[in-house]
């Protein structure tokens, strides 16, 4: 984590440089830009990681592996592809989660495929999704997502495999 | 009336300043669950303003540099791989929930963009915006980022092709909400 942090600091520092460098104004723009998507993520974000906090601490981390872990198999994938249909977690909500239960012992492969249908299967948001595509198109996307979700979620397990 | 208000514009802050109060009395009375569930909200705050602000501040040079209206200009202009690289970049630089994608969705049909490309788009825009991406490198690291994008963006494409090939002739439309 430690290292990923020196990676977003060293690219943020160079990519600054270079657009100041290219045009002061804009730079100044970017940044408060970037400032003001902060602001509006940040208290639900802290609201998120005290829910992840007192999940973990009533969770016992055996329960984790058990059900999400790389011996969980066919239903690992199971559970995390319906939570992640089902659910309408917001992106960036979802990766403290995800690396939680990965730091729990989730199998990649459960992750991906929780992280997958979360941001490609909408059961809660499909009564809209069909008014812009009508119910049949809206379903078969769903559906055709979800069975991809799975799939990248069995690819990205075998990928990194641990 | 006006409590209710305030109560309703401050939601937010109310679960933070609650869970305030209950760790702050946890350290106080020696309650032991209040102090390791702190642990482990230190353990992810810090994680977080290691990575969180430095990556608003790329965002937030993106879009001042990449805006987004200078390639939808070029959306339904471009066929075959051009095309399809545009709708994927088009997507990259969005941010926020599928449902967000669906008004952007409407205007590229609008503008004449392929039934293939504009299911490409949702894919993309699902799991390859570059915000998330950065949130996904610092979480879970580059190597599940990129084994995760890399299996999945021809698996979109190929559902953009299988829901062209269905839809072809059945006069699909994209509806205005």
């Amino acid at each position: 984590m430690i290292n990923n942090a020196f990676i977003f600091i060293i690219v943020s520092i160079i990519l600054s440089l270079i657009s100041f460098f290219l045009d002061r104004n804009k730079t100044i723009l970017g940044f408060k830009k970037g400032l003001k998507m902060f602001k509006s993520i940040a208290i639900p974000f802290l609201n998120i990681l005290i829910l992840v906090s007192l999940a973990l601490y009533f969770i016992p981390q055996s329960l984790i592996i058990k059900y999400l872990g790389a011996g969980s198999g066919i239903w690992g994938l199971t559970i995390a592809s319906f939570v992640g249909s089902v659910t309408l977690i917001p992106g960036f909500i979802s990766y403290p989660i995800a690396a939680a239960l990965v730091k729990q012992g989730a199998s990649y492969a459960t992750v991906a495929t929780f992280m997958t249908t979360l941001m490609m299967v909408g059961v809660v948001t499909f009564p809209l999704e069909a008014k812009y595509f009508g119910n049949k198109v809206a379903a078969i996307r769903n559906i055709l997502n979800f069975i991809t979700a799975i799939i990248i979620g069995l690819l990205v397990g075998l990928v990194l495999w641990r | 009336m006006a409590i209710k208000n305030i109560i309703q514009k401050n939601k937010q802050w109310l679960w933070l300043m609650a869970y305030l109060i209950a760790t702050l009395s946890s350290f106080i009375f020696g309650f032991n669950p209040g102090q390791e569930v702190f642990g482990n909200f230190a353990k992810f705050f810090i994680e977080m303003i290691t990575f969180i602000p430095f990556l608003f501040i790329i965002i937030g040079l993106f879009d001042v540099w990449f805006p987004k209206e200078q390639i939808e200009k070029h959306i339904g202009k471009e066929s075959g791989i051009k095309g399809m690289f545009l709708v994927i970049v088009l997507a990259m630089l969005q941010a926020g929930p599928l449902y967000g994608a669906f008004p952007v969705v409407y205007i590229l049909y609008k503008k004449g963009a392929s039934i293939k490309n504009i299911f490409i788009y949702l894919g993309a825009f699902s799991s390859l915006k570059i915000p998330m991406l950065g949130i996904e490198i610092g979480y879970l690291g580059l190597k599940f980022t990129l084994a995760r994008t890399l299996i999945s963006l021809p698996l979109f494409i190929a559902v953009g092709y299988l829901m062209e090939w269905y839809l072809k002739n059945k006069k699909f439309k994209v509806n205005e909400v």
